[in-house]
């Protein structure tokens, strides 16, 4: 199979005015993955699934990722000039950015004709709160059907020309996504005779005000 | 201090035979019976469990209910598809809160007299599982349990100890009084309530009427 480097410039070529990236796995997996603009993300998804060397005709798995909005501290240098009347110095500038949150659907893609893959395909929403609409592969792939309606119950990604977009998991009149890092769950931990770790943080907000020194009541007699 | 001239007091009530006198009796022939004893010896022998079940521990009950652990020896072989033909609701697995109103409704549809076992630790309190967004943290939030068989899962034969101690606690139940099982009280057995899908959890997330967090004392110089 030809490397994703060719596969991303081969995708430019075909599609003028589309931004496909390669996103680099550092990790010792080193499974790199195509990133689309949604866009393009139909148009895309057909081209490698119907072209003859590629031929990526099966996605065997579909998931979604939530990327909170995270501050990365980035290092510039900059010429300051120098009060003495001097040459400029170079002087190093520490700059806090925000990177604002993003959902990813993330697709892996396998060719059973010819017997390569996966290819991993990613598509970015622009933000986690309004903008959340990417284009539906489920036309192009039918295995990403019920995988979507997942990540759009649990991620809250909106899938543009899917068939049948409802929550698959929790009920209809659920209003949260649970897999979203920032979800909080409901309090029902008012009964927890053993509580330790997450538990016991969670137990400790029912009990009695004053009721304190955790440490000693684990070895309280249970009722 | 007696007056001779009162009358006698009326004769107590003959107290019923002893389990000894019982027995001797039996060996001649005689069997000595209430109804109470008759009925709950019928009832226990024939609980029919509810054919329903939710996780890991539904293959443990299969098991139970086929030939190596056989739990036809106890009379519950009947494993009844439709609630209204059962006895005992035998909640075996994690009950998600997207299933416990369907859990809910089926014990609603159970005829009295009628039973219910949590099996394993799951449908106790959450189990491994307590933690996660859909998970009931026991099913007894919602419907009232007469057993807990720990475990995870339980073996077959904890459930046929469970069975038998279910079996040892219908024989004990009275007829009538204040101590009579529900259906046998005046007004009949209450229906639980269904909760309802919320946009955030269950409402209500536990029935009041039928469970209670208990109270916990913590000490340890607070």
């Amino acid at each position: 199979m030809e490397t994703l480097e060719q596969i991303r410039d081969r995708l430019l070529a075909r599609f003028p005015g589309s931004a496909v990236a390669l996103i680099v796995n550092l990790g010792p997996a080193a499974q790199h993955s195509l990133l689309v603009d949604g866009s393009h993300g139909r148009a895309v998804a057909e081209f490698l699934r119907d072209d003859p060397a590629l031929r990526l005709e099966f996605c065997s798995n579909m998931s979604g990722v939530d990327w909170p909005a995270r501050e990365v501290v980035e290092t510039a240098v900059v010429a300051a000039p120098d009060p003495a009347g001097g040459p400029p110095r170079s002087v190093e500038q520490k700059v806090k950015r925000l990177v604002p949150g993003y959902l990813e659907a993330v697709y892996h893609l396998f060719s059973i004709e010819l017997r390569h893959g996966p290819v991993v395909l990613r598509l970015r929403t622009a933000n986690r709160t309004d903008q959340v609409t990417l284009p539906s592969l489920t036309p192009v792939w039918r295995s990403c059907e019920f995988q979507e309606r997942e990540a759009f119950d649990l991620f809250g990604i909106i899938f543009e020309g899917h068939p049948d977009l409802r929550r698959i998991l929790m009920w209809d009149e659920f209003k949260d996504h649970p897999m979203r890092k920032d979800y909080v769950e409901p309090d029902d931990y008012e009964w927890e005779p053993t509580p330790h770790g997450d538990v016991l943080a969670k137990a400790r907000k029912h009990y009695p005000a004053g009721a304190g020194a955790p440490a000693a009541a684990q070895g309280e007699p249970r009722p | 201090m007696s007056d001779p001239a009162a009358p006698p007091s009326p004769p107590s009530p003959p107290s019923p035979p002893t389990q000894a006198e019982r027995d001797e009796l039996r060996r001649h022939g005689i069997l000595l019976t209430s109804l109470e004893e008759l009925y709950n010896w019928g009832r226990s022998h024939s609980v029919w469990p509810l054919q329903f079940g939710l996780a890991c521990c539904a293959i443990e009950m299969i098991a139970a209910s086929m030939a190596r652990f056989d739990i036809a020896r106890f009379g519950s072989e009947v494993f009844r598809p439709s609630p209204r033909q059962a006895d005992l609701l035998i909640v075996s697995g994690t009950v998600t809160k997207k299933m416990a109103p369907q859990v809910v409704r089926l014990w609603n549809q159970m005829p009295e007299p009628k039973y219910c076992i949590a099996m394993g630790a799951c449908a106790i309190s959450g189990g491994p599982f307590k933690q996660g967004y859909n998970v009931l943290k026991g099913i007894d939030r919602y419907i009232p349990v007469d057993l807990y068989i720990p475990g995870c899962p339980p073996r077959p034969e904890a459930l046929l100890h469970g069975l038998m101690q279910l079996q040892e606690k219908i024989r004990a139940q009275t007829i009538s009084g204040p101590e009579a099982p529900r259906h046998l009280q005046a007004g009949g057995a209450p229906e639980c309530a269904v909760p309802d899908f919320g946009a955030h959890d269950l409402q209500p997330p536990q029935n009041p009427e039928v469970w209670r967090p208990p109270t916990i004392i913590r000490g340890g110089g607070a």
